[in-house]
């Protein structure tokens, strides 16, 4: 059986040989851990096309950096993972602490069930393979907002691996051109999270809040560069990034920091930084930690967490006391890529547009709401929505939910362009109106300031003939072949009917007077 | 009344033949006389007298209890009194320690009261100071065996807030009166034969060995190969979950602190330096050492590894169809003050739970009988050793043991009516010159 794997195996190789022959290629992610890689820095190592036969040696000039993301992300649930206290969003220091959070002794941790749902859905949605069994440690160090001294999390056996999540990324002068990328989840674990600590400098004081951290959503940056076909370099972590922006921000510019710093001579240590946002760099933190030795044990209140699915379900138990895998998968709701791609499909949008429509809060269902109740081609509705709609949001830093226009005001305003009853121009003018006095309908509005477009075709040929014979000049260059004059009798035209006509109307009417 | 059984006083107190008030205000005076024995180290006289009024309210209507440990609680929904945190405990009506590697069956075997260890995961450790969460058990201290079963019933079954207590439902403990031992197989381990244990101890074994022999039980040699390795086990894992335990004591949320303002470390060492003794601090040292990177491997996954053979141990000797083990409870009688300050605390320890800790390793119930009293006049028990959540059967056979044994269980009461005077002056005088 030897041979026919040999022969086999040999026509990938040759490929991959080929490939490098013509040129660099994308750089590829590590073997472990959730990586995202890319060739950075200097236009020098841009990118270079496929097609081009050049031969890059051992990359001396050349940098691939490796980026790995650890997400603290806080589930969304009544009490907290371990103990019976409540969560509330700004609750008052230290009001939602037990006994257990307080690390009293002789209390003990009970795992909430919500949490566990949460992760494995979460693990689902990611492409995870779950755990049926994962287990609980003690991760040891002194810290005032650590009030046990140790904090419970899942280091030797997490509830979900080996994911993966494909995103789109937009590049390219209209940022039109998509490029799909895929990203390795290595695993999700449920651990338990800090206190908050506030420090008073004043003071020279620190108080702790056992609430626990608020903030959803926290991310620690791994970062280090290379030169491709060699190994990895030493990496830093960038603690802290509470935003994507300061995430990308401080990516940036510790890949560069890196680069800049392994040219010169220097060498990268194995740290752990922070971003200053106002200086837009990242600086080494206060050395807590240096190698760290957390003395990781087996939590021993917690025994196993075995979760289950239809197959492997024992008979006869109690629902209240088990978690079924399937039916979790059963609840999920739908995952954005199925409907983005749906809107692809149903309404011929743009791929960009799709993903702008759900990186919003509550704005696809704004859209849904306004596609309901209007008769607008789905395009002119995404437009308005993703442009005029978003464009005001964004302007005064609303989210969705804070319009002052309702889906209903926006598809009657649609209606309403649709019938040609006003011109897009006016439109546009009822919007702002609408945006500014909640409550008027865009009927209403229209009414008011009487920006319906004249619907009596006949009185608009006589405006048309009178125009053109008040201004037999700007006739004139028009028929000498000036290509501004017409706009010019448009503009006449308009003014003359209190911009109540549609200007393609009048061009068209101009243009049949003037070849008759 | 405080000769009886926790159920003849029950009674008595549902049938108004004492009051509450009564009943309390005869252990307090008690604890008085007795104050040089120094027993209790915190009397709460009058919170337990508090009780007790609330205890006579009670006997008319329904009550809604506070947050207590979950054993506590238990007690106190069934009416029991805390009197105060004992020292050590001889003329209870019933007392609640710990047990993590015997710390309730050594004190009992010395002082000649029951010492039962409920098995793991029976009884609720919400509320328990831990020391070795795996291994910890609240222990029942009793004076016969039928109250520690009383005890037991009211304390086990699960608890929501004590992720490893069984979710069974668990049946009651009232014990059958045994009157025919010839369907039991009692298994004695060859290796706790060990050169330290004394021959008075040795000699009360073999008696016991031989009074089940001579009522008709099969009694036969068992082995447990890796007792021998049982001690350093103990060690490791002990002394790394205690290490982990004790990381909470930093003196910010709770407890000493001290005054120290340089920085948070530096208020955390000395906080801890000054709050824990040299023996607590020897073992968070070594815990730490066994849990570091470098050594976790080789020493605490190898005691996991050693534990499961340890355990494994019982389990094929009770498949074997040993049905309880019987073994010495301490190396010998209680050893005076001044022999006892002679060794360091690991090797008392040691030596001292030889016999209990593997027990506490496996998860098992144990419980240690009063037998006989020495030649030094001293107490001395032998412990019964069950399989996993047959506690009421190891209880029964207990208890058929300790109405054959008949040990002249203390009456101090009645030791204080008859040479009050004479005794106080004596016993003090005693003490002082220790």
């Amino acid at each position: 059986m030897a041979a026919p794997v040999l022969r086999w195996s040999c026509p990938a190789r040759r490929w991959i040989l080929a490939n490098i022959d013509r040129g660099p290629r994308h750089g590829r992610g590590s073997p472990t851990g959730s990586r995202s890689s890319g060739k950075r820095g200097q236009s020098s190592v841009a990118q270079q096309p496929l097609a081009t036969a050049q031969k890059p040696r051992k990359g001396e000039h050349q940098w691939a950096a490796v980026v790995g993301l650890e997400i603290h992300a806080q589930i969304s649930s009544n009490s907290k993972l371990f103990s019976g206290s409540q969560v509330h969003f700004a609750a008052p220091p230290n009001s939602l602490v037990s006994f257990f959070d307080a690390s009293l002794p002789g209390t003990l941790p009970v795992l909430n069930r919500r949490c566990v749902e949460a992760a494995v859905m979460t693990g689902l949605a990611l492409n995870c393979h779950i755990n049926k069994k994962s287990l609980f440690d003690r991760k040891h160090y002194f810290y005032a907002d650590l009030p046990a001294g140790y904090q419970i999390t899942q280091q030797r056996l997490p509830i979900a691996v080996k994911g993966s999540l494909a995103y789109s990324v937009f590049v390219g002068k209209n940022r039109n051109q998509v490029i799909n990328k895929t990203v390795r989840i290595k695993q999700i674990q449920l651990e338990q999270d800090s206190g908050k600590s506030l420090h008073d400098d004043l003071r020279s004081q620190t108080l702790i809040d056992l609430n626990r951290a608020e903030g959803q959503l926290r991310v620690d940056a791994n970062i280090s560069v290379h030169h491709p076909g060699e190994p990895l370099g030493v990496r830093t972590e960038v603690k802290n990034l509470n935003s994507a922006r300061f995430l990308a921000k401080a990516i940036d510019y510790e890949i560069q920091r890196q680069i800049e710093e392994l040219e010169n001579g220097g060498e990268i240590l194995n740290e752990t930084r922070s971003f200053d946002c106002k200086l837009g760099c990242t600086v080494p933190m206060r050395d807590k930690e240096g190698k760290q030795d957390y003395r990781f044990i087996p939590e021993p209140n917690l025994p196993p967490l075995l979760l289950y699915d239809s197959a492997s379900l024992p008979a006869g138990a109690d629902p209240q006391q088990v978690i079924n895998i399937d039916q979790l998968r059963e609840q999920l709701p739908e995952l954005p890529r199925v409907t983005r791609e749906k809107l692809v499909q149903q309404y011929g949008m743009l791929p960009e547009h799709s993903f702008t429509l759900l990186n919003e809060v509550g704005l696809l269902e704004f859209f849904q709401n306004v596609m309901k109740e209007t008769r607008a081609e789905p395009k002119r509705v995404t437009s308005w929505v993703l442009n005029t709609f978003l464009g005001f949001l964004k302007q005064q830093n609303l989210a969705v939910s804070e319009s002052p226009v309702t889906p209903s005001a926006l598809a009657e305003l649609l209606n309403l362009l649709d019938q040609k009853t006003i011109s897009s121009a006016a439109a546009k003018k009822v919007f702002e109106e609408l945006w500014r006095s909640g409550g008027k309908t865009p009927a209403q509005i229209v009414s008011e300031k009487r920006l319906e477009l004249m619907q009596d075709q006949e009185a608009l040929e006589e405006l048309c003939q009178a125009t053109m014979e008040k201004h037999p000049q700007v006739v004139m260059d028009l028929k000498k072949g000036n290509p501004r004059a017409i706009n010019k009798l448009i503009g006449l035209v308009r003014k003359a009917t209190l911009n109540r006509a549609d200007p393609t109307v009048i061009k068209e009417m101009l243009e049949r007077q003037l070849s008759s | 009344m405080l000769g009886r059984t926790l159920r003849e006083v029950s009674v008595a107190l549902k049938q108004g033949q004492i009051t509450p008030t009564e009943l309390c205000q005869e252990c307090l005076s008690l604890i008085k006389k007795t104050k040089f024995l120094n027993a209790y180290i915190t009397v709460s006289e009058e919170v337990a007298l508090k009780q007790a009024e609330e205890s006579e309210e009670r006997y008319k209507k329904g009550y809604v209890p506070p947050y207590n440990a979950t054993v506590v609680q238990k007690l106190l929904d069934q009416g029991a009194l805390l009197m105060g945190k004992t020292n050590l405990d001889e003329f209870a009506m019933g007392a609640l320690g710990s047990d993590t590697g015997g710390s309730t069956r050594n004190p009992a075997a010395l002082c000649g009261v029951v010492g039962l260890k409920p098995t793991y995961g029976l009884v609720s450790r919400h509320g328990l100071i831990p020391l070795v969460n795996s291994m910890d058990v609240p222990g029942i201290l009793t004076r016969c065996v039928d109250d520690a079963a009383t005890v037991l019933g009211v304390l086990a079954g699960h608890d929501c807030k004590d992720s490893t207590t069984v979710q069974d439902p668990v049946k009651s403990f009232i014990l059958p009166s045994l009157t025919d031992v010839s369907k039991l197989c009692i298994g004695i381990p060859k290796e706790y034969l060990v050169p330290e244990l004394s021959s008075e101890v040795q000699s009360l074994w073999s008696k016991a060995a031989k009074l089940f022999e001579s009522e008709g039980a099969k009694v036969i040699e068992v082995s447990l190969p890796h007792t021998s390795y049982s001690i350093v086990c103990y060690h490791v894992l002990c002394t790394s979950e205690v290490a982990s335990n004790m990381a909470r004591f930093d003196g910010l949320e709770y407890g000493h602190r001290c005054d120290i303002n340089v920085s948070t470390e530096a208020m955390y060492a000395a906080t801890r330096r000054e709050g824990f003794n040299d023996v607590v601090r020897g073992r968070i040292l070594s815990g730490n050492f066994f849990l570091l990177k470098e050594n976790y491997e080789n020493y605490f996954i190898k005691a996991q590894k050693v534990r499961r053979l340890i355990a494994n141990d019982f389990v094929n000797v009770f498949n074997s169809g040993v049905d309880v083990l019987l073994t010495p409870t301490t190396l010998s009688e209680a050893v005076p003050y001044v022999e006892f300050i002679k060794e360091d605390n690991r090797t008392r320890s040691a030596q001292g739970d030889i016999f209990t800790q593997a027990v506490n390793m496996a998860g098992l119930p144990a419980v240690s009988v009063p037998m006989a009293l020495s030649n030094q006049g001293l107490p001395i028990g032998l412990q019964f050793i069950g399989r996993a959540f047959c506690d009421q059967q190891l209880l029964t056979v207990a208890k058929w043991f300790e109405k054959q044994v008949q040990f002249p269980i203390i009456q101090l009461q009645e030791i204080m009516g008859d040479c009050s005077s004479v005794f106080e002056n004596d016993l003090a005088s005693v003490s002082l010159k220790q």
